[in-house]
């Protein structure tokens, strides 16, 4: 398990300030077109794509206060369907409850007319496409296809990929994600905690590529930090991390 | 009679199911048609129709004519009809029900006259239809009032029973019970045609308080009797016949490629929509027919899941629908009607070529979707009434209005992902009913390291066998950090089965 030896060094931290060089939760310009591979036995995938969209979303709309009332098309092919399942209505967070417009398409074809006509509905808020496997239809130039009109509509597309190898493709951001151990809740460590995954992106644009611990609490996206005292005293490092005027070497060593 | 019993006496009866709709709306089409002898027609259900023939009977060359004309014409569509011509909608009903066949009553003094015809009907051979000639309601207020047509209409129909009065079948009970048969009989109970109002009036009051608590004119024969003489008003609903938008090309020359039966669906599509804008309307479904040059015709229909009247959608809608039509030696005539519209306001027309720069609308995209994928694959979930997790959530149409919802608790954690069909897992665990320590799915032997639960759903009783075990539902985390959410179906010793066995239903993000 990586991030349990992981302990984030003053270079690291310092690092992460830097702007774009490192992909981060809530940046501010967020690709329109992005690729989770993750396998089939787990929701790591979709959740993962669920928390980069929500994160996309609410740090592009920071400026409109408005609720976003836009509806999201969730497009499944039949593979994908029958090896991971149909989202499930009570686990969405609950302000994208009443905002999914499912797609259950037939074959790989089908699913990508359907994102391609999800891309360009102006009225969508984003769009998330399922496909198991590799299959032909899901070529370069398909790829090719989604990102431009992505880019063109702006309507953004995360496209997890289920037990698929990593093939080409024009994806501007191309993400590995299987499920990693959680952080125990703070009432019965016994229990599983908040969804957490490691992600690891290979293939971006503006950033360089890394490997995170994600992990998403239904409100934000945010990079798991080390978490060894937790047993101990449950908040500690997020009341360390509330308290404002620390030194840097502070926060490093925390 | 049972209809077995009636078999048993008559075998070769022949047994048709009933269709009260079907027959109301043939009636319907009927009356509409059969405004071809007055500008009028209403519906007298379940077996009659009323035709206003105010003076319209010259142009068929007197009323007699007139009669046989309508007694020709259902003849020859293989109708049996009773038609019958008088000053009331309620005397023409009598006479075409009860009189004797193409009886006519002329037109009184003073008056215009109102056709009426008893119904039509294919499968009772007793129907009838009628005309009816109008009758200004009032007296001429001035001069003597001549002899009036009442005393001369109630002598000519007193022959008639009183179900010609279309009374309940209750009241007739009772008018037989008093002995009244007739029309006449009546008229002379109620004292109509009496030279002095003062006795005429003593004599209506009787029946007037028998009756005085009916207040609908089939429940009260005083007030039938005075709609057959024409002494109250009795106003019709007219029917109105409202024709489907339908447009359509007669081609000169019989098509047998793709690419002009694209240009003519494209003309046909703008007619369309300008033919909707007339009417303020939008289509929900369209058909497009085409005939080919052999006689045969091809259909093909789109529902849209809002009304519309864009030319340029419907086109795109249609040419996804037409790649397997086989033209043969060509198609001659191409037809579109609108057979579902909905009320569409103007709006704002897009005032540059707006759809393609900026994307299209929900609606369209949706139809599009429904288009290819077919309807039941574009779908938005719903929460149902329910603790089953199958049954929480319902698929509706994506843009059909939400129903009504109960807040979710927040402490029920429920699952990103719910499989279709849960799958069975081996579970490996220290006791029947304590956590599970290990489990086999799909070919995976999996170390279970964090659990939660169990959380208890009972079978829902009143829907399922009193057979259905109840379910524990444990979250779970194995080894490698993936959740999943697996029940274990019944607990050991329940009486309802053997060893629980286990299902894995969701996966957690």
């Amino acid at each position: 398990m990586p991030s349990s030896s992981f302990r984030p060094s003053p270079a690291r931290v310092l690092a992460r300030s830097l702007p774009e060089a490192r992909w981060r939760p809530g940046l501010a310009a967020q690709p329109f077109h992005s690729e989770i591979f993750a396998p089939a036995t787990e929701a790591s995938g979709a959740g993962l794509a669920l928390a980069l969209a929500r994160d996309a979303l609410t740090s592009s709309a920071e400026s409109g206060a408005v609720e976003d009332t836009r509806q999201i098309l969730w497009v499944q092919d039949r593979q994908a369907i029958k090896r991971g399942g149909r989202p499930c209505l009570a686990g969405l967070p609950r302000e994208w409850r009443h905002r999914v417009i499912h797609v259950a398409a037939a074959t790989p074809e089908d699913a990508l007319f359907a994102l391609e006509e999800g891309v360009r509905c102006r009225d969508l808020a984003c769009v998330i496409g399922e496909i198991a496997g590799n299959p032909k239809a899901l070529s370069f130039t398909a790829s090719r296809r989604l990102s431009l009109a992505a880019e063109r509509h702006g309507v953004r597309l995360w496209l997890v990929r289920l037990d698929a190898e990593p093939d080409l493709s024009s994806a501007r951001m191309r993400w590995r994600a299987r499920a990693a151990p959680s952080p125990p809740p703070r009432w019965n460590a016994a229990a599983p905690g908040n969804a957490t995954w490691h992600g690891e992106l290979f293939r971006a644009r503006a950033h360089a590529p890394g490997e995170w611990t994600l992990s998403d609490d239904h409100t934000h996206l945010a990079i798991a930090r080390d978490t060894d005292g937790d047993f101990a005293a449950p908040d500690s490092v997020r009341l360390a991390r509330a308290t404002v005027g620390r030194s840097l070497a502070a926060v490093a060593r925390a | 009679m049972l209809l077995a019993d009636a078999r048993a006496l008559c075998p070769e009866l022949a047994a048709v199911p009933g269709d009260p709709a079907g027959d109301l709306a043939a009636i319907e089409k009927l009356a509409v048609w059969a405004q071809r002898w007055g500008p009028w027609s209403a519906l007298d259900p379940p077996d009659g129709v009323l035709v206003d023939v105010t003076g319209a009977a010259h142009l068929f060359g007197g009323e007699e004519t007139l009669l046989a004309d309508v007694v020709r014409a259902f003849a020859a569509r293989g109708l049996t009809v009773r038609a019958a011509l008088a000053p009331t909608a309620g005397a023409a009903w009598a006479l075409a029900h009860y009189g004797r066949g193409a009886a006519i009553i002329p037109p009184l003094q003073g008056r215009g006259t109102t056709e009426g015809g008893g119904g039509a009907g294919d499968r009772d051979p007793k129907a009838g239809a009628s005309g009816q000639r109008r009758t200004p309601l009032h007296h001429a207020a001035h001069g003597p009032p001549p002899p009036t047509g009442e005393d001369d209409m109630l002598r000519l129909l007193a022959d008639l029973p009183v179900a010609a009065l279309r009374l309940d079948d209750d009241v007739l009970t009772v008018l037989r019970r008093l002995g009244i048969k007739r029309l006449g009989e009546l008229a002379g109970v109620t004292g109509a045609g009496e030279d002095d109002l003062a006795r005429e009036a003593a004599a209506r009051d009787a029946l007037r308080r028998r009756f005085r608590n009916r207040s609908s004119p089939a429940a009260n024969p005083l007030l039938r009797l005075d709609q057959l003489l024409g002494k109250v008003p009795e106003p019709l609903l007219p029917v109105v016949a409202r024709p489907m938008p339908m447009v359509q090309r007669r081609l000169a020359e019989p098509l047998r490629h793709r690419a002009p039966l694209d240009h003519v669906v494209e003309d046909l599509a703008g007619d369309m929509g300008r033919a909707l804008e007339a009417r303020g309307e939008g289509a929900r479904r369209l058909e497009l027919a085409l005939w080919r040059v052999d006689g045969e015709v091809l259909m093909r229909r789109i529902e849209l899941a809002a009304a519309t009247r864009e030319a340029a959608h419907i086109t795109r809608l249609f040419a996804k629908r037409l790649d397997d039509i086989d033209a043969g030696f060509g198609i001659e005539t191409v037809q579109l009607r609108a057979s579902w519209s909905e009320p569409l306001a103007l709006t704002q027309a897009d005032l540059d070529a707006a759809a393609e720069e900026h994307g299209t609308a929900l609606a369209a995209c949706i139809d599009r979707l429904t288009v290819r994928l077919g309807p039941r694959a574009v779908t938005r979930p719903v929460a149902r009434a329910s603790h089953l997790p199958e049954r929480a959530q319902a698929w509706q149409p994506p843009l059909d209005p939400v129903p009504p919802q109960q807040g979710a608790l927040a402490f029920h954690t429920r699952p990103l992902k719910l499989l279709d069909r849960p799958e069975p897992i081996a579970v490996l665990y220290a006791s029947p009913d304590g956590f599970p320590q290990r489990f086999r799915w799909r070919g995976t032997v999996r170390e279970v390291v964090r659990v939660e639960g169990p959380e208890r759903i009972a079978p829902e009783w009143w829907r399922e066998r009193s057979t259905t075990r109840l379910r524990d539902y444990y979250r779970i985390e194995d080894q490698a950090g993936a959740r999943y959410w697996i029940y274990r179906r019944g607990i050991a010793g329940d009486g309802r089965g053997g060893v629980p066995d286990w299902f894995l239903q969701g996966l957690f993000a």
